[in-house]
């Protein structure tokens, strides 16, 4: 896999990276029926009407009430923010919508496994930073690492750039988890 | 309380029981159970089209003229893909439909088996919502739940995929009880406080002004009362677009004509130059819109819609209130009763005088011949014959013609008027005529067309035909797919490209052909005659009225302009040529 230099900050939830004038980053949290193509519809959505995704995860949550939560990282001028959220509110299978970004506090994480091949001094300083990040040596050769990492996504992004000179060979990302702060639920 | 039924007579039974009495369809293999049920009642009336396409428009007429929601059935693969049109042009003009597609069966799913298509795939864009269903013991609640989202909130297509086994396996039925999707409740009344501040807005407002849609037609004849209740107590003008033409009456003395790209010269102007705009289930679409920098500068807007999604989606509401019209209307003229009826009537009255001088202007006027028959004479014509005649129903095919019908033909109830608004599809007038005639049998039903648009779909002649649905076709012909040429001369340096229509067929011989009454007429002097000749008839007719073939719509907005820079009949041919500048021409 060949990572350029600087990759990570097309990943556009990077949080350094700037947004075209007027636009905004929002998380949005969607709880959606667990049936078959609610994915499809959530993405043909955005796709269809132009929107932008970040980052997507999706998994069931409830399996006895079949929920799924979709977690959307997005980009746009508030106008745009607000459709999307009509927009998605109002698809039949989606149960609710929440802007995790504009409603008050929320923790945003992400797990990602960064892959390592290197050896003599970078392999020594690559762990120095693992431990320094509170990474996890999940896999392990004489001459590679994978690390298990999570955090806000801006963490993961500075992991992966520090790691980029020390023999970087593949990242894997899960894309953000969101909740609120707080007693409340969804 | 249910019952063991084999799939096919379940989706029969779920039809009746939800009072369905006409369906529009064409068979094939993947539905063949189900038109073997069909067969074995009398309950349901099927009326067999000559294309998918036409099932759909048919579909959408019948709707549209009735309020209840349109039924399609046809096969997998090629029948699924030939409804997809008819889908997207009702979830863009909010029409409810049900369409039901026949699949291959389970097992055989993904296997690219014969006439398989991914139907749910191709129309999930073009849907409010569609099912797949596996197991048939899930069809009963998945047929009702379709009628509800397709009727519930803001109106739309819904279809329902049914695999061949699904059709043939046994499965429990359950009745309509209250079946709907968990997630879907879409708010009919609004808040108390929203539509407070409305009222506010409109007490104080010195040029206030009614723009109203298809939401109000979609929300029953109901909201129809209301809005001319609520007119008469304020006094405002009131405009309409395209899709809300009949909700106010035409008659009305509060009625400017409709608005938008080709609307009224007054209601244009209004529309700019209002204060207080109250916004009822329209959608601020681009045809109404125009320049958005330009568009109603110096107005509070007021906006009504049951879709959370149509608010602020173009242009920012400073009122936004989501319900259903009826509803809300309701609310709104009680709470503006109970704070005395209060509206500014000095500078409503003020307002007037300078409405009347926009409406002075005549905008609708043209030059007449003695020659040849004008499009907008022929339409006048035609108008004053069917008012002659009584009720009326109107559809339309999509061009110059279409516009003309809206701009000369007055419509005074709602769920009159049938044409293809937001996706504009060439061919939707003949289907729509015959759902429209199906569900009144013994009204006057003209479908007013363009020579190319016709042939899009003119087969359905010959459903006409077989079911004895005597539709007026009442073709403007031109020769020219006008529309297209109008745009040509304004956009394109006057270079017709590929918009003659050439070697049209000999429309009264066609119409012997299909069995339906043809009629020509190419003199001003003998239209009265011909029209009346045709609205007589007691079967279909194809009426080619041959009119002036470069006659220009107007009024017309150029695209990227704004509301009070308009083109009218008597532009001159600098004007016409300076109309669109090239930042403009980019837009549709
Ligand atoms: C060649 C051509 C030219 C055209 N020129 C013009 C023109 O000059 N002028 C013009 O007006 N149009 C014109 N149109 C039509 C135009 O493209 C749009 O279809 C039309 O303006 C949309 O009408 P509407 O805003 O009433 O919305 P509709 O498409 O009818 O939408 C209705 C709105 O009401 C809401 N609604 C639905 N049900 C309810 C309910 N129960 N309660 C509350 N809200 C509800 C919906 O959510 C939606 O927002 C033209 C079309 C063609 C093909
Ligand atoms: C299915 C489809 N294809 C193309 C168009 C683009 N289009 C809009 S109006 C028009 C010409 C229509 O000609 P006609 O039916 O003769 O009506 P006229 O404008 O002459 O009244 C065309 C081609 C369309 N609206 N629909």
């Amino acid at each position: 896999m060949d990572l350029k230099r600087g990759s990570s900050s097309h990943s556009a939830y990077h949080l350094r990276s700037n947004l075209p004038e007027g636009e905004e980053r929002r998380t949005l949290s969607v709880l959606v029926d667990n049936e078959a193509g609610v994915l499809a519809r959530v993405i043909g959505l955005f796709s269809g009407r132009g929107y932008n995704i970040e980052s997507l995860t999706v998994t069931e949550t409830d399996h006895t009430g079949h929920l799924s939560r979709i977690t959307v990282v997005t980009t746009g001028t508030p106008m745009v923010l607000e459709q999307i959220k009509a927009q998605l509110d109002r698809m039949i299978p989606i149960h609710r919508v929440r802007d995790l970004t504009s409603e008050g506090p929320s923790v945003q994480r992400e797990l990602a496994l960064v892959k390592v091949a290197n050896t003599g001094e970078h392999r020594v300083e690559s762990l120095r930073l693992k431990d320094a990040f509170r990474a996890q040596v999940v896999d392990a050769t004489l001459e590679s690492f994978v690390f298990e990492l999570t955090g806000a996504p801006d963490k993961i992004d500075a992991f992966v750039d520090l790691m980029r000179p020390l023999g970087l060979v593949d990242v894997s990302r899960t894309g953000v988890a969101a909740i609120s702060r707080g007693p409340e639920g969804m | 309380m249910s019952d063991t039924m084999t799939g096919a007579e379940i989706v029969i039974k779920a039809l009746i029981d939800q009072g369905v009495e006409v369906v529009f369809g064409y068979p094939g293999g993947a539905v063949l159970p189900i038109y073997d049920e069909l067969f074995k009642q009398n309950s349901i009336k099927h009326v067999l089209v000559r294309h998918e396409q036409g099932a759909t428009h048919a579909a959408e007429g019948y709707a549209r003229s009735t309020g209840k929601p349109g039924v399609v059935l046809v096969t997998s693969g090629p029948g699924a893909t030939n409804a997809v049109t008819g889908l997207q042009d009702a979830l863009m003009d909010s029409i409810p439909m049900i369409c039901l597609t026949g699949q291959v069966p389970t097992f055989m799913i993904g296997n690219d088996a014969f006439q398989e298509a991914d139907t749910i795939g191709i129309t999930r864009p073009c849907t409010k919502h569609n099912w797949l269903v596996k197991d048939t013991d899930e069809l009963a609640e998945t047929m009702h739940e379709a009628f509800f989202v397709a009727t519930h909130g803001r109106p739309g297509p819904v279809l329902v995929d049914i695999p061949k086994d699904v059709q043939f396996a046994d499965g429990n039925y359950t009745p309509p009880r209250n079946v709907k999707p968990r997630a879907y409740n879409p708010r009919v009344k609004a808040e108390a406080s929203s539509i407070q501040a409305a009222v506010e807005l409109m007490e104080a407002a010195k040029k206030p002004l009614f723009y109203t849609g298809g939401g109000v037609i979609n929300s029953g004849p109901q909201a129809s009362q209301l809005l001319r209740d609520l007119v008469d107590a304020t006094g405002f003008p009131v405009t309409s677009t395209l899709m809300g033409l009949g909700a106010y009456p035409a008659s009305g003395d509060k009625w400017l004509g409709m608005l938008g790209m080709h609307g009224s010269y007054e209601a244009n102007w209004a529309m700019h130059d209002c204060d207080v705009m109250i916004c009822v289930g329209a959608r601020f679409d681009d045809r109404i819109t125009g320049r958005l920098d330009a568009f109603a500068p110096n107005s509070k807007k007021i906006h009504i819609d049951i879709d959370p999604s149509s608010i602020n989606k173009n242009v920012r509401a400073d009122v936004p209130i989501v319900g259903d019209v009826a509803h809300v209307l309701e609310d709104m003229i009680r709470i503006f009763r109970s704070r005395g009826a209060k509206t500014d009537q000095a500078g409503v009255a003020d307002w007037w005088k300078i409405i009347a001088e926009w409406q002075a202007k005549k905008c609708f006027n043209f030059k007449n011949s003695d020659t040849l028959i004008k499009p907008q004479y022929a339409v006048q014509r035609l108008a004053a014959a069917m008012q002659n005649h009584g009720d009326y129903y109107v559809t339309t095919e999509v061009g110059q013609h279409q516009m003309w019908a809206a701009q000369y033909i007055p419509f005074n109830a709602p769920n009159r008027w049938m044409t293809s608004g937001g996706l504009g599809t060439m061919g939707y007038g003949v289907p729509a005529a015959v759902g429209v005639q199906m569900a009144h049998p013994d009204s006057l039903v003209v479908d007013v067309a363009g020579e190319a648009s016709f042939l899009m779909t003119m087969q359905e002649m010959s459903t006409a035909v077989q079911y004895r649905l005597p539709i007026k076709i009442f073709i403007l012909n031109n020769e020219r797919l006008g529309m297209v040429r109008q745009w040509q001369e304004l956009l394109h340096g006057e270079r017709y490209s590929s918009s003659y229509s050439e070697a049209l067929p000999d429309f009264v011989k066609l119409a012997e052909a299909f069995g339906c009454v043809g009629l020509r007429c190419d003199k001003p002097g003998d239209l009265d005659g011909a029209i009346d000749e045709m609205i007589k008839v007691d079967q279909p007719v194809i009426f080619d009225c041959l009119v002036e073939k470069h006659e220009n719509c107007f009024p017309m907005i150029p695209s990227g302009k704004a509301h009070n820079d308009m083109l009218l009949g008597d532009a001159d041919e600098e004007e016409i040529s300076n109309a669109i500048k090239s930042d403009g021409a980019v837009m549709v």
